[in-house]
């Protein structure tokens, strides 16, 4: 397949704007007569509901949470990035571009990381229009604090809940939109199906998660923002709902899967306790700020923090990279936590984890300014572990969070399928190999409020879409294989739970494809993974019936799905023979264990097509060009 | 069994559906480690009802770190259970102690019916948003963001309130089903803000109007919303809502707050 990247030509910082002219334009008028599916609310599905709807277009919203304010970007702890330059440090657009683009590792798309800049300063205008309370200076204007992989403060926040704020915003946004009746929410829906009309994305057949039953909906268009995969580790920092089963079924009905080796594991987590645990907990990497990172020097060392003497703590970060210290990129400070663990420096019980201590900035800056920063974080962190992080540091490791591989989209964010556009986490485009903080919700945000807006506008008036209803036999199909797919989940009445499968899979996944991956490793979890799928399909046991709420069902469906995706990631992990960002094999690094990038063989995207039940799936590319950012060796030394 | 593990008595309510008469159930758990979540517990609970062929324990949750707002159950008749300032879902079982009897109900209002066991419907809640909840502001209206400072303390303030995160412990603590808190969160967080001035009056009117044909019941001062709400929002703002309510009502018949009214 021939991978059309749609980049309109110009300089960069032209490119959005000549394409946003170029881009045919539907009237007003006519509007009302498109309806668009959005399935998902986090960030980039609740703005994009609530601008289409702004617009006139006819919107149907899906989530699987009762209420559209639930989604996991509400979870987001630090902030929103923006080039608004209010500190007066030298920020410009040009410059987070720039940073994005080398935080990515050089494996992200140059022009849609620029128009993500770009929109990044109307986000920022956009919700404080909207209310959202972000923090403020004395003199009433708006407070930046930093954040990793960047030398300029640029970060806008809400204390320890940006997230919670700019979602709440959104979905404000999202309801003003339904009392006008623009918007039509279906809350508790589970995507089961994309259903393909003429070639083309025509609609969805959902579950109805309190009754059962199998609903289709018809549209013009379908929007997928339904978030990332990072539960297929099990233990992730992802909400206990977030799956890749929308993304996966559209895979399979022809949406290529783009790099789904990048994932992030975030360096500052709550550590693992025990088997119950169900998930892991962020720190916020604002922590990282004020919060230095430590290990005792010596191995063994079981002295309580307080008890160990400055010369005998090793400051890895500070040490290593003097210029970035502890702001270094995610994925730097992910990996130097686990090699110190590995190399048998770790603290706690467990000795997965190492230390994150407040007592400089307590004694800088004193214990109500800390906890003005980070108070919610701190009560969050005690409320878990019993230990009172003023008094003794907090323990961290790093965790499953963000997977900036997704659905392929050009650049007007359509997949592979015409009128499938995948907005926020689910695509793959902005972030390359690693994303830098503060920047998701960016990009959730820019997706939805201000990209979407316009790109889906250019589809409609482009294309010639005929009437369709549905009743008609594609629908009535993608019913029936859904309805086949729940009967069959429910027949098998096996031994073991799902939960105990996802576990199971979880463990292959985080020992062989996590932090540290290599030949072996992969191919071993490659070689199980099947295994596993077939067992679950003979042995899982799901109780109870269709005909109701059943969150075993659902989680059957999900991990079914994972079990499926899985593979697919680690072959991808495989097939990149090259360390970047947040996939890091352990045969191509430096002397000094930095990822060792192959960009003679490796400087393109990886996108999978799936060619059908057990057969493998074929690599298509897109070659990414660097004309701005010149490609070099990141260093943050 | 580890010397600090409990062994635990479970009774959890359990219903069909919204039509079904629902009843206790107990389950009994070993082993349940000080360590765990209580929704982790409840996790270990359905994995052991499922391996004895009985389907699990129905309860909402998703985020797992006190943001989402999706996690509601009354825990020995507390809503969130007996530790302060945390949702369900970060409420740990080193609260609770070796041979306790714990019982599990869902929220109980009408406006809140049960879906199945302990997960209920808050649909209300958004209906309440949808009335007036929000700014009136189309994507690509807004003005650089740094034309109108706010004073930090209003922001601040601002801030409080608009930290609700929607869970409706707040009705389920009162006696008369009231969403007083809820709804005066979110008329508090815009009001404080100048960018939610334009629409205050006709916002807190609308509000009202909503929550009341919803079925919430009144306030009558006795702050168990604020001592059950995980997030600590104050009563403050309930004054501070009466307080809109009746200048929007005074000014009401002027009609001088909107231009479409």
């Amino acid at each position: 397949m021939k991978l059309e990247s749609n980049i309109p030509g110009g300089p960069i910082a032209e490119k959005w704007t000549r394409h946003k002219f170029e881009l045919k334009l539907v009237n007003p008028a006519n509007k009302r007569k498109f309806t668009v599916i959005v399935v998902g609310t986090g960030l980039a599905g609740a703005s994009a509901a609530a601008s289409l709807g702004e617009l006139g277009y006819n919107v149907k919203s899906f989530c699987i949470q009762d209420s559209p304010r639930r989604a996991h970007s509400i979870a987001a702890q630090g902030g929103i990035n923006a080039a608004h330059n209010y500190p007066n440090d030298g920020d410009s657009i040009y410059r987070l571009f720039y940073d994005t683009v080398k935080g990515g590792d050089f494996r992200a798309r140059e022009a849609n990381v620029h128009r993500l800049a770009e929109c990044s300063n109307l986000i920022i205008n956009h919700c404080v229009a909207q209310g959202v309370p972000f923090g403020r200076e004395y003199g009433g204007l708006l407070d930046n604090r930093s954040f990793g992989g960047a030398q300029v403060s640029r970060t806008f926040y809400a204390r320890g809940q940006t997230g919670q704020q700019l979602l709440l915003g959104a979905y404000q946004s999202m309801m003003r939109q339904v009392a006008k009746g623009s918007v039509k929410m279906f809350t508790r829906r589970e995507m089961m199906d994309i259903v393909l009309v003429g070639g083309k994305a025509r609609g969805i057949v959902v579950r109805n998660l309190i009754s059962g039953e199998l609903e289709c909906h018809e549209a013009d268009a379908v929007c997928l923002a339904t978030g990332g995969y990072g539960n297929v580790f099990y233990l992730s920092t992802n909400a206990k709902g977030s799956n890749v089963g929308a993304a996966w079924r559209a895979h399979k009905k022809g949406a290529l899967f783009a790099n789904p080796c990048y994932t992030q594991i975030h360096p500052t987590c709550i550590p693992v306790t025990g088997d119950h645990q169900s998930k892991l907990t962020l720190m916020s990497e604002s922590l990282r700020n004020d919060g230095r990172v430590w290990v005792p020097r010596k191995a063994g060392d079981v002295r309580r923090p307080s008890d160990i003497p400055e010369a005998e703590r090793y400051y890895y970060l500070e040490e290593k990279y003097p210029s970035f210290g502890n702001l270094v990129p995610r994925d730097v400070a992910s990996r130097n936590a686990k090699m110190v663990c590995d190399n048998g420096l770790g603290v706690g019980s467990s000795k997965r984890a190492v230390f994150l201590d407040f007592g400089d900035a307590i004694k800088r800056i004193g214990e109500n300014a800390v906890s003005a920063k980070y108070g919610n974080l701190f009560q969050m962190y005690e409320k878990i572990t019993d230990e009172n992080p003023y008094k003794t540091p907090m323990r961290i490791y790093p965790a499953s969070h963000y997977t900036m591989g997704g659905l392929w989209v050009d650049y007007n964010l359509q997949s592979t399928i015409p009128g499938l556009f995948v907005l926020g986490e689910a695509n793959f485009s902005d972030h390359g190999a690693n994303r830098l903080g503060a920047s998701a919700l960016m990009q959730g945000l820019a997706d939805g409020y201000f990209v979407i807006p316009y790109t889906i506008g250019g589809y409609f008036a482009g294309n010639k879409l005929d009437k369709i209803n549905s009743a008609q036999a594609e629908f009535v199909d993608a019913a029936k294989s859904s309805k086949a797919l729940i009967d069959r989940l429910l027949s098998i009445k096996g031994k073991k739970t799902v939960t105990e499968f996802h576990r199971e899979m979880g463990h292959i996944m985080w020992e062989n494809v996590g932090m540290g991956r290599n030949k072996a490793g992969l191919e071993k979890a490659i070689s199980a993974l099947p295994g596993l799928r077939d067992e679950f399909w003979k042995n899982v046991n799901v109780l109870g019936e269709n005909a109701s709420f059943n969150q075993n069902l659902e989680n059957a469906m999900r991990v079914a799905d994972f079990l499926e995706f899985g593979e697919l990631l680690a072959k991808d992990a495989l097939y990149r023979e090259e360390s970047c960002g947040g996939h890091f094999r352990e045969e191509h690094q430096t002397p000094d264990n930095e990822a060792k990038r192959d960009d003679d063989t490796f400087c393109h995207v990886a996108a999978w097509e799936w060619k059908g039940e057990n057969k493998p799936h074929e690599l298509n590319k897109e070659e990414l060009q660097f004309e701005n950012v010149h490609l070099m060796t990141r260093s943050y030394k | 069994m580890s010397e600090e593990n409990m062994n635990l008595t479970i009774k959890a309510w359990r219903q069909k559906n919204s039509q079904a008469r629902g009843n206790f159930e107990t389950v009994k758990l070993s082993n349940v480690s000080p360590d765990m979540s209580f929704l982790e517990m409840l996790d270990v609970m359905n994995e052991q009802l499922m391996k004895e062929g009985k389907e699990a324990f129905a309860f909402d949750h998703d985020c797992r770190e006190g943001i989402c707002g999706m996690c509601s159950l009354v825990i020995n008749g507390m809503p969130h259970g007996p530790d302060n300032l945390v949702t369900t879902c970060q409420l740990h079982m080193r609260k609770f102690n070796d041979g306790d009897t714990i019982v599990i109900e869902p929220w109980r209002s009408a406006a809140f019916p049960v879906i199945r066991d302990c997960a209920v419907n808050r649909s209300a809640f958004d209906r309440i948003i949808q009335a007036g909840g929000f700014v009136s502001i189309n994507t690509g209206n807004a003005p650089p963001a740094s034309t109108l400072p706010v004073p930090k303390a209003n922001a601040d303030r601002a801030f409080d309130a608009a930290a609700c995160i929607g869970c409706g412990a707040c009705v389920a603590a009162c006696k008369n089903a009231s969403a007083m808190l809820f709804v005066s969160a979110k008329v508090s967080h815009l009001s404080y803000l100048p960018q939610g001035k334009p629409e205050a009056q006709k916002r807190v009117l609308a509000m009202v109007e909503q929550m009341d044909k919803e079925g919430f019941g009144n306030c009558t001062n006795l702050f168990e919303c604020e001592a059950a709400c995980p997030k600590g929002i104050s009563v403050e703002f309930i004054a501070k809502m009466n307080r809109e309510y009746m200048c929007a009502s005074a000014l009401y018949a002027e009609r001088v707050y909107s231009a479409d009214a």
